[in-house]
């Protein structure tokens, strides 16, 4: 059976070209960055041209990329620096949507003193700049908001609240897992201090990720040692992986435009499709949304059963019901919100990627519908 | 958190269970449902000579409730209301093999109906 993948907002499978680019640095080329020999040099090359390759898809400046160990790293290293450099400021701003890499760093902020503000996002997932405006005080230190939101695709208005930040003098970091190389960035334009970016979401390798920060920006380093990356990160690099990484974002942004458009099109083929399930809805903004990002709800279902079905027909997605987040409660960002807890239990996401095709999609405008009408054949809840 | 990974026998009962469906002249329907996993189960039962001669299930829930609800039918078919009533979610996950630790909860959730049904059977 052909494996149809649509969990693209998990992760990607290494690109052929990336993976090219990267075998050299594990064997022949495996020189430590750091030393004077010629085979040390040639890593160092090899990581500056991937830092430069990065820098150039959200318009920065090399030196203002810091390799790490991926997504979660970067957003730890962005709020725990940045409280940990100013002592005199104690209050953080984020949403109620961000990812658990930001969400739990923010609870460990709070035990160590520091005090939260979690917005609330409107219906379709959006935070409105008004209330960042409303809640920056005296002691804001650091506004964090997400790009775009990894299970509803909700893009956020980040310039916006981005230029209050920087009017009102508050640090502003945002988490670009989801969007870097997938839609135009540019930290200059749109006044970001700090963005996380992650290579596995990009056809990347796994375990490497980027911390973009201002040279103005001081945060503390989390990782002390040999002083790798301009003291902001020791340890030795994983050369491999940047090379990897730095591939997969010259690729990407050469592809943006039209894979964007491309995946659009795929995207609003299976929303269009989907709904006309009776009782369904989108979750997430019909167009303010990452271009591969399908998130919908089936009354009278339930989300887990629906991905172990689409698993026994060679599809893969993903769920933001309690019965599959392990902690026995729906997603946070469905409950954020408003949908109720039955709605959140029946949610069903597809992302989709470089591979996917249209065959793909016709497929699963077939197998989602048979499988939500079986289980709501068996289901208690639903009457025809 | 905990991964959670169904057995082969989860599987089978999850993606092809005997006894869904409604009984349209029931002697007993139970309903019982799980507000910390959202999972609802209606069990329909039919009486003969003191036995519970037929047994189906309507359940909306994770694979776990729906792989429950099934061998809970299961084992209640040909079973005395005594015999029945005796029945527990520990029954159900031994007949399974195992249960994911987080799962266990869907399977108390057949025994919750199980007793309310049997309950409405006495009044
Ligand atoms: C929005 C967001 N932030 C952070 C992360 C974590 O990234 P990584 O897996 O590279 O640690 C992810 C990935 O799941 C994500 O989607
Ligand atoms: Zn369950």
């Amino acid at each position: 059976m052909k494996t149809i993948y649509l969990d693209h907002a998990a992760t990607t499978a290494v690109d052929g070209t990336v993976l090219k680019e990267m075998l050299p640095y594990f064997s022949r080329r495996f020189g430590n960055a750091s030393t004077l020999y010629t085979l040390g040099h040639e890593s160092r090359e090899a990581v500056e041209r991937a830092r430069k390759q990065i820098a150039k898809l959200i318009n920065a400046e090399p030196n203002e990329i810091f390799f790490t160990s991926g997504g979660t790293e970067s957003d730890n290293t962005a709020l725990k620096g940045a409280f940990l450099a100013n002592a005199g400021k104690k209050h953080i701003i984020t949403t109620k949507i961000e990812h658990p890499a930001i969400l739990q760093t923010c609870k460990w902020i709070e035990k160590q003193g520091g005090r939260v503000t979690y917005l609330h996002v409107d219906a379709n997932g959006i935070v409105n700049p008004q209330s960042v405006a409303n809640a920056i005080g005296e002691d804001t230190l650091l506004v964090s908001i997400m790009h775009a939101n990894n299970e509803i695709g909700t893009i956020q208005p980040i310039e916006e609240i981005a230029r209050i930040c920087r009017e009102k003098k508050v640090m502003f970091h945002t988490d670009a897992v989801q969007t870097f190389g997938k839609i135009p960035i540019d930290v200059k334009k749109m006044n970001i201090d700090m963005l996380s970016a992650s290579s596995h979401k990009i056809y990347g390798p796994k375990g490497t990720g980027i911390l973009f920060k201002r040279n103005k920006i001081w945060i503390d380093a989390l990782m002390h040692g040999g002083g790798q990356e301009r003291g902001l990160r020791s340890g030795t690099e994983n050369v491999a992986g940047i090379v990897g990484f730095g591939k997969a974002a010259e690729i990407a942004m050469q592809k943006m435009k039209s894979e964007g458009e491309r995946e659009k099109k795929l995207r609003d083929k299976i929303i269009n499709g989907l709904l006309k399930i009776p009782k369904s809805r989108l979750n997430g903004h019909p167009t303010k949304r990452l271009p591969g990002n399908v998130n919908i709800s089936f009354e009278g279902i339930e989300g887990e059963s629906m991905v172990l079905m689409l698993n026994e027909k060679g599809i893969c997605s993903s769920t933001g019901s309690a019965c599959s987040t392990g902690s026995l409660e729906p997603s946070h960002v469905l409950l954020a919100i408003g949908m109720t807890h039955e709605q959140a239990h029946g949610s069903l996401r597809l992302t989709l990627g470089r591979e996917t095709s249209a065959k793909d999609v016709g497929y699963v405008l077939k197998a989602v519908p048979e499988i939500v009408d079986k289980l709501r054949s068996m289901s208690a809840t639903w009457r025809e | 958190m905990e991964k959670i990974e169904y057995s082969k026998k989860v599987m089978q009962h999850f993606l092809h269970p005997k006894h869904f469906g409604e009984i349209k002249d029931a002697d007993a329907v139970g309903e019982a449902g799980n507000i910390k996993c959202g999972d609802i189960m209606h069990l329909y039962i039919k009486v003969a000579d003191g036995k519970i001669s037929d047994a189906k299930f309507k359940t909306l829930g994770c694979a776990a409730a729906i792989a429950s609800s099934d061998v809970m039918c299961e084992l209640v078919i040909g079973k005395t209301i005594e015999k029945a009533s005796k029945v527990t979610n520990k029954d159900i996950v031994d007949y399974l093999g195992v249960l994911p630790t987080l799962k266990l909860h869907c399977s108390v959730l057949g025994m919750e109906t199980l007793h309310d049904a049997l309950k409405k059977l006495r009044k």
